[in-house]
């Protein structure tokens, strides 16, 4: 089950990594061998095994509806590479065509 | 065009009036407060931070489920992530609900005109975390965490809905909804309940399902009304025309009402949804479910069905009664209290009391004036205690000082006058000083007699019986 060097130039594009040609097709190459290594998997038989999401106690722990001071927004604001009227200020999303 | 008939599926997400957000404890409500002040590392994707489930959020959306009828409210469901990159959702997914929803199936009621119903069928209900707001001055983006992590539910429709209207329909009756259950204020204003609608069109009468275009963002009941419209019009065109449908992204550009094309976003496959490996899966078990569904009040229509058939009211009335519950619950303890004909309180309900609910600017449980002031006016006036008047006014009265309607007639004298030689002697002055309106009624004009009534009703601070004052003018111009 390879991959085609498409599929790898659209899943770059979904984890916006831009990627040369040459890494395109060692990618490709790899990307499919990790796939087909996973592939084995297939293999086993599970059919009388119900799917298992978790190995961990199956319950989800809740917090109780109450509201406990934020972060102080300098510091948070901090890690922003610029900050305008006290928001973080991002450069224009471009819209790419996947 | 009536050989078309519109296929329309919504997606309804709904704010969540928790007091924090669904993952952290920061505060969910933001409206009044300067951008990125409800923030902390949680619900700003620092790394390293683990999410902890706000347990209200989980009971608020089961909520919704049982009210939309859901088939199966799920004993178990699990939280997932959903993979995409945008500025305003700063971990670089969303964490939502995806193969295994908190409730599958429903259906929602939409009452119609004439007494029809469209019974909209609901596929899944779920959570998630809202993302953050952009907002675009000049030519810069600016990101505000506030709403980043504010609980949404999601209901997702079947393509049930038949016009721009229904589509409008339903969600008024959704907004009713979710503040009857009080999960939501519902504020499409403040983005509380937003929507996206899946639309086609097919020839009238058929059963197929054609290619669909999504608008998404839309924000308030009459953007969804005519964006809804402008979409069925342009598909309608271009069939007409044989041109084809394409599965577009539109966005509805609320200032200019236009529908332009997304640059096309990702498909669901590209955003490789994986379960939510930081957070464990919801467990529901019964005894926390029954817990839930106890404060599961009665529904809007059913009470409106039950206020026709109990009370034997008008649908009209009964539909603006359950229009709010609160309202619903004053009408149904005054009717405990007074003991009389129900049409009567819905009258006086319908005229009097939401005035006041719409001056005051409140909802009817908020009123100073309780359910046994407002029995004990009517009380009064079926006893010719007071007057119509009166009783009018006693309704403000109350409302601002909260003391019993029957103290207030004795304190202010505001018993009706029936002492008939006081009465008299008022009407014979009326008469005294307007002789001209005296000649008309001479002349056959005997209309004027209300006037003559109104002016002794004016003399006597609106105390006077006005049927007693009405006789009394009757028999001094007969001489
Ligand atoms: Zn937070």
């Amino acid at each position: 089950m390879g991959l085609t060097i498409e599929e790898v130039r659209h899943i770059a594009l979904l984890a916006r990594l831009r990627l040369t040609p040459e890494e395109e097709e060692r990618y490709t190459e790899q990307l499919s061998a990790i796939l087909e290594h996973a592939a084995r998997l297939k293999e086993v038989d599970t059919s009388h095994i119900p799917p298992t999401a978790t190995v961990l106690p199956l319950r989800a722990p809740l917090r109780p509806d109450e509201p406990r001071p934020s972060t102080p927004h300098k510091q948070i604001l901090a890690n922003a590479p610029q900050v305008k009227e006290g928001m973080f200020r991002v450069p224009p999303v471009l819209d790419v065509e996947p | 065009m009536d050989e078309y008939e519109a296929v329309i599926g919504l997606e309804t997400h709904i704010q969540l009036n928790t007091n924090s957000k669904i993952f952290c404890g920061c505060k969910a409500d933001s409206w009044e407060d300067p951008p990125n002040r409800n923030i902390c590392p949680i619900c700003t994707g620092l790394p390293g931070v683990l999410p902890v489930l706000n347990r209200t959020v989980v009971e608020k959306a089961v909520l919704l489920a049982a009210a939309m009828h859901a088939e199966s409210i799920q004993p178990l469901s699990y939280l997932a992530r959903k993979n995409y990159f945008y500025p305003d959702l700063p971990k670089g997914y969303q964490i939502s609900q995806y193969d295994e929803p908190l409730a599958r199936g429903g259906y929602f009621d939409v009452p119609l005109t004439e007494g029809a119903t469209r019974r909209v069928r609901i596929e899944k209900v779920h959570i998630e975390e809202d993302a953050g707001k952009t907002i675009r001055k000049n030519d810069r983006r600016l990101i505000d965490f506030n709403r980043c992590g504010v609980p949404l539910v999601e209901a997702v429709t079947s393509p049930d809905l038949r016009s721009a209207d229904e589509v409008a329909k339903y969600l008024i009756r959704l907004r009713q909804l979710v503040r009857w259950i009080g999960i939501s204020e519902g504020d499409m204003e403040k983005g509380q309940l937003r929507c996206d609608a899946n639309i086609s069109i097919r020839p009238a009468g058929s059963e197929e399902l054609n290619t669909k275009t999504e608008i998404k963002n839309l924000n308030s009941i009459d953007a969804a009304r005519t964006a809804v419209q402008a979409e069925i019009g342009r598909q309608i065109e271009e069939t007409s025309a044989g041109r084809a449908i394409h599965t577009w992204t539109l966005n509805w550009d609320e200032e200019s009402e236009t529908l332009t094309k997304m640059r096309s976003k990702e498909t669901e496959a590209d955003y490789r949804y994986f379960r939510e490996p930081d957070l464990l899966p919801i467990r529901l078990e019964e005894s926390w479910r029954e817990e839930i569904l106890a404060a599961l009040p009665e529904l809007p229509l059913d009470r409106r069905a039950r206020f026709v058939e109990e009370y034997k009211l008008p649908e009209y009335d009964a539909e603006i009664l359950t229009d709010e519950r609160s309202l619903s619950r004053f009408f149904e303890e005054t009717i405990g209290k007074y003991g009389g004909a129900a049409k009567t309180v819905s009258n006086w309900m319908m005229n009097d009391v939401l005035r006041l609910i719409r001056e005051r600017g409140v909802h009817a449980g908020d009123l100073q004036l309780r359910p046994h002031h407002l029995a004990e006016i009517i009380r009064l006036l079926d006893d010719k205690k007071i007057t119509t008047n009166v009783a009018k006014e006693l309704l403000d009265k109350v409302q601002d000082s909260g003391r019993s309607p029957r103290s207030i007639v004795e304190e202010e004298g505001l018993a009706q006058v029936s002492d008939e030689s006081a009465l008299r002697t008022l009407a014979e002055q009326v008469l005294v000083d307007n002789p001209e309106q005296v000649e008309t009624y001479k002349g056959g004009k005997t209309t004027v007699i209300g006037w003559f009534v109104g002016q002794v009703m004016k003399q006597s601070k609106g105390k006077a019986n006005p049927q007693m004052v009405r006789q009394i003018f009757e028999d001094l111009l007969v001489d």
